[in-house]
């Protein structure tokens, strides 16, 4: 089993991904977006940063790097697609996640810990969470989750919204913090699991997030 | 060539938190009576076509694939002949 965590340029979440990976013995590596092949690679990770500057709007420019035409094959042949903060943004914006991540309700810069209610625990990215919420750290000016009432009405009916902020920093609908799509093979989220892996940083509630992936992927293999 | 000036806006229904924190400046600065601000964007955007519908039919499709996220977002915008030299706004 092997994971691509793609550097755009602009990542700078992309090594806290790779160390987090790594720390639970997946054999994980950084690949360049300017690559346009995944083959060898059973999982695909989009980390937080700020690709291509933002410009534009987040994740626009970064959908039409070389990498994505790959990381949309992946999803398509089923394998783990997962983007991280500014990699949701980039997974709505590519159409792989439905939706779009806004300007906060309050513009401005979030950074800080939330507390995060498990709404799915039966997916690829949760099931080895033994607790119904957890604390998880934000940081990001977009990440208000906007999507019509059609497509929110899918997202619940299908049990797709995976965690909601239990108390909504920025406005997202439905406290939208992570959702998956269908399949449930392509998951995105604002929080950053990664930064919550190591006991030195006071929190490890990120850790069952990578247990949870470590055990599908096993299972998938 | 052709210029096209593009206006792009959001829908209606979204909200424009940009918009709504210059409004309670505004108010700030004694503008009584601003009833509301929304923030959009502006492209210019200059390309050879062999003619107004094809030169047309190009914005609309950047327009549609990138310059905008249609979930969110509509845009209107103005075509005009000029030189490629010619200085724009």
């Amino acid at each position: 089993m092997k994971a691509a965590v793609i550097r755009f340029p602009g990542s700078n979440c992309d090594f806290d991904m790779l160390y987090a990976l790594q720390d639970f013995g997946i054999d994980a590596e950084i690949l360049s977006a300017d690559n346009n092949d995944l083959n060898d690679f059973d999982a695909v990770f989009l980390p937080g940063g700020f690709a291509y500057g933002d410009y534009l709007r987040t994740g626009a420019i970064a959908k039409f790097s070389p990498i994505m035409a790959a990381v949309i094959q992946a999803a398509n042949d089923g394998k783990l697609v997962v983007g991280v903060c500014n990699g949701f943004q980039i997974l709505t914006e590519a159409g792989l996640l439905p939706g779009q991540l806004q300007v906060n309700k309050v513009p401005g810069f979030i950074c800080e810990d939330v507390e995060l209610l498990i709404e799915n625990p039966n997916t690829a990215f949760t099931n080895a969470y033994e607790t119904e919420s957890i604390m998880i750290p934000i940081a990001h000016g977009e990440g208000n989750y906007y999507a019509d009432d059609a497509t929110l009405a899918q997202l619940e009916d299908n049990h797709q919204i995976v965690f909601r902020y239990a108390q909504n920093p920025n406005g997202s609908a439905h406290d939208i913090a992570g959702i998956m799509n269908e399949r449930g093979n392509v998951f995105g989220m604002m929080p950053h699991p990664e930064r919550a892996v190591d006991a030195v940083t006071g929190n490890v509630d990120g850790q069952p997030f990578f247990k949870s992936i470590l055990s599908e992927i096993i299972a998938g293999d | 060539m052709y210029l096209a000036k593009i206006y792009v806006t959001y829908k209606p229904s979204i909200l424009d938190p940009q918009g709504e924190v210059i409004k309670s400046a505004l108010t700030r600065l004694d503008y009584t009576g601003i009833s509301q601000v929304s923030q959009g964007k502006y492209f210019e955007v200059k390309l050879d076509a062999r003619d107004v519908e094809a030169a047309t039919a190009e914005v609309k499709s950047f327009t549609d694939s990138l310059l905008i996220n249609q979930n969110t977002e509509t845009y209107r915008f103005d075509l005009s002949i000029v030189n490629e030299d010619e200085a724009t706004l």
